[in-house]
């Protein structure tokens, strides 16, 4: 007796989107360079790389980092990072008792110009589900344990605002210079879910 | 819609699969397809112009709950580009079969032409209390069910206006454009004692809320 499979899953993921590739190509619809020119910046300019310059930044020029909290747009925007995906950037203020997280519940947004393109797991049905429910404990599993004298908030990106987190400037760095700041400041911190650690 | 992809407060799911710092982000891409679906979706929707992203939001809303729950992430962004790409008579179901030599399941019909923005109120401010307004709507939309008829406070009114989403996602092109506020809610609010304390902040269109009478 054979076990009967549905047809659908006898193709893979990569093969489905290879199959609409083909058709849209066999219809001259996708011009020369086309899909190659959008993944060239979705690997290597939307980086966050480019939140680690701004954090940073705002961490040693006063000036500028209160044109990031009061224009997020404008101040990411003086770097060149905006564009699809981070058209209307708010960077979100961590304190001494505040430590700000982002998710998209509904689906993935995320400020790609700033922070690249959003992981796996920020994508996956946990962290959708969760975080905006039981924030402290997601924190906690994935490494991050909060004070409980620390509010946390979460953002949820529901509609075109993108954010980022600007955190605090961790004691003991006071010599470090902006290129060695921006190596504290990762993909995790921009998102909220790490702290940076000296 | 009140769809499984309205994931917020869903119980169910284990720990989210990552360590703080422990992955590289880099290649960005896993596996050699997945770089297809955001270029051919950009394609639909810029260059050829057939969709726009609201759509394609709810295109992936629309495919049938249990392939949903089974499916990569980026493979529901091919589903949806190539759902839309034949709804707009761009390429057809038979092509697809043909070129995967098997069955291409696209994403289930519409069951809603969408709905208007509401015009004509005077903007909320920072510091208004808002309560989201409770109702149903079977077409795309922006808010979350778990702030359905929940209050909160405005921390933020945006200084640009985008295109209603619920209007715009149905490619209604007269879709009123908003701006959006950043309301806060607390989270015992949302689910009392059932969560972590602490506060949520959802990006509302102006017409998901109205305003509390103080």
């Amino acid at each position: 007796m054979s076990t009967s499979v549905s047809k659908t899953s006898s193709s893979t993921p990569g093969e489905r989107a290879r199959a609409l590739f083909k058709v849209l190509n066999d219809k001259n619809l996708i011009p020369e360079g086309f899909v190659e020119g959008i993944t060239d910046l979705m690997e290597n300019t939307w980086d966050p790389a480019n939140g680690a310059r701004v954090v940073a930044k705002a961490w040693t020029d006063p000036a500028y980092r209160e044109l990031l909290l009061r224009d997020g747009t404008a101040a990411c925007e003086a770097f060149g990072y905006t564009g699809p995906q981070g058209e209307y950037i708010v960077a979100l203020e961590d304190t001494p008792t505040v430590k700000n997280v982002i998710v998209c519940s509904l689906c993935s947004c995320t400020n790609w110009p700033v922070l690249g393109l959003p992981p796996e797991w920020y994508k996956s049905f946990e962290y959708r589900a969760r975080l905006v429910r039981e924030g402290r404990t997601v924190l906690k599993e994935l490494g991050t344990d909060i004070p409980e004298n620390v509010t946390i908030k979460v953002w949820d990106t529901s509609a075109e605002t993108r954010y980022l987190v600007l955190p605090m400037r961790p004691q003991g760095t006071e010599h470090l210079t902006e290129e060695e700041l921006q190596k504290l400041i990762t993909k995790d911190v921009l998102i909220g879910v790490s702290l940076p650690v000296v | 819609m009140d769809g499984f992809h309205d994931l917020g407060g869903f119980q169910g799911f284990g720990p989210v699969d990552h360590k703080i710092n422990s992955k590289s982000y880099k290649p960005v891409f896993k596996e050699d397809w997945e770089h297809l679906a955001y270029s051919l979706m950009f394609l639909g929707a810029g260059h050829l112009n057939k969709f726009n992203i609201d759509q394609v939001r709810h295109a992936v809303e629309r495919i049938d709950v249990r392939q949903h729950v089974g499916t990569k992430y980026y493979e529901r962004y091919i589903i949806a580009t190539a759902t839309l790409l034949t709804e707009a008579g761009v390429i057809t179901q038979q092509e697809l079969d043909e070129a995967l030599g098997s069955h291409f399941k696209l994403a289930n019909p519409n069951h809603s032409n969408g709905r208007p923005a509401i015009g004509n109120r005077p903007p909320f401010e920072v510091g208004d209390k808002v309560t989201v307004r409770d109702e149903y709507v079977s077409g795309h939309i922006r808010a979350p069910a778990y702030v359905r008829g929940k209050s909160g406070v405005i921390l933020h009114r945006t200084t640009e206006k985008w295109p209603f989403p619920d209007a715009i996602g149905h490619a209604d092109q007269t879709a009123l454009h908003q701006p959006t506020y950043h309301v806060e809610f607390r989270v015992k609010d949302l689910w009392g004692d059932a969560a972590d304390d602490g506060y949520v902040i959802v990006d509302l269109f102006e017409s998901y809320l109205d305003k509390v009478e103080a």
